[in-house]
C-alpha cells in the first residue's frame, strides 16, 4: 500500500483540509458494501502526511453473556453522512495538526468479526491524533444516526450505549 | 401543509413502515407535530420521550417551525460503531 498516494486518482494533492465536497474521494460515507482498511486510508492520501491512525470496529460474538449470531445496522444515511462530516470539521478546528479524516460506516447484515467502522485520521506528525481517533469515535457513538440491532439464538434487541 | 416523516429502527419497526406524510397546520412546530403523531399512532407513544427529532437532517428541538415539504425524521437513541 505505500507509498500512500500512489494510484490517487484526485488530479492534485489536496492541500486545504478545510475544502470539503470538492474532493473527488469520499471521506465520509455510509455503505452496504464491505469495508477495507486500506481503502480508508488510501483516501487520505497526501504527501504532507507523517503518520495515519486508524480506528477499526469489529462486529463482536457476544454481548452480556449472550452469543449473538449477526448484527443488523440501519442508518439514516443522508443525515449520517452529514453528521460524519461535522464530526470531521469538530476535529480539524480542534487538533490542529490533524490534517484530515475519514470515516466510513458499513450498514446491513454484518456477521461476527466482520469490519463495521473505519475511522482514519492523518497528520504531519503524530501529537494529538490518539486523543483525535477517541473524539471521533466517541462522538460517532452519541450523534451519527446509525442503530444497531442484535440477533441472539432466542431473541433481538435494538442496542444503544445511551 | 404537508411534511414528511421518516422512522428508524425500532420505531420505525413499531409503525410498521419507514415513512408516512403527515398533514398538519401551517406554523405548526416540531413539537406539536410529534403530538399529532402519537395520537394518530398510539404504537409511537411508548418511544415519544427518548426520541430525538431531526428536520432536513439537522437535530431540531420541540419549539422549531416546520414548512412545507420539510423532512422529519425520528431519531431513537444512536448504536453506531
Amino acid at each position: 500500500m505505500y507509498p500512500l498516494w500512489e494510484g490517487d486518482k484526485t488530479a492534485g494533492w489536496r492541500v486545504d483540509k478545510h475544502v470539503t465536497g470538492k474532493e473527488s474521494v469520499k471521506l465520509f460515507e455510509i455503505t452496504t458494501e464491505k469495508l477495507s482498511v486500506d481503502d480508508v486510508v488510501a483516501r487520505l492520501a497526501n504527501p504532507a502526511i507523517g503518520a495515519v491512525i486508524v480506528f477499526v470496529g469489529v462486529v463482536r460474538g457476544n454481548t452480556e453473556g449472550r452469543e449473538v449470531r449477526f448484527l443488523e445496522y440501519e442508518a439514516y444515511p443522508e443525515m449520517a453522512e452529514e453528521t460524519l462530516r461535522q464530526i470531521g470539521q469538530e476535529i480539524c478546528a480542534r487538533w490542529k495538526t490533524i490534517q484530515e479524516v475519514a470515516i466510513v460506516h458499513r450498514v446491513g447484515r454484518l456477521q461476527v468479526g466482520e469490519v463495521s467502522v473505519v475511522i482514519a485520521l492523518s497528520a504531519a506528525h503524530r501529537p494529538e491524533v490518539f486523543d483525535a481517533v477517541h473524539y471521533a469515535i466517541d462522538r460517532l457513538k452519541e450523534i451519527v444516526p446509525i442503530w444497531k440491532k442484535e440477533l441472539w439464538v432466542n431473541g433481538a434487541e435494538w442496542r444503544s450505549e445511551r | 401543509m404537508k411534511v414528511r416523516v421518516r422512522f428508524f429502527a425500532a420505531p420505525r419497526e413499531a409503525l410498521g413502515r419507514g415513512e408516512i406524510e403527515q398533514e398538519l397546520p401551517t406554523g405548526s412546530t416540531v413539537g406539536e407535530l410529534m403530538d399529532l403523531l402519537t395520537e394518530e399512532y398510539p404504537v409511537l407513544r411508548s418511544y415519544a420521550s427518548f426520541i430525538n427529532i431531526a428536520v432536513n437532517r439537522k437535530y431540531a428541538t420541540p419549539e422549531i417551525e416546520l414548512h412545507e415539504g420539510d423532512e422529519v425524521a425520528c431519531v431513537p437513541p444512536v448504536g453506531g460503531g
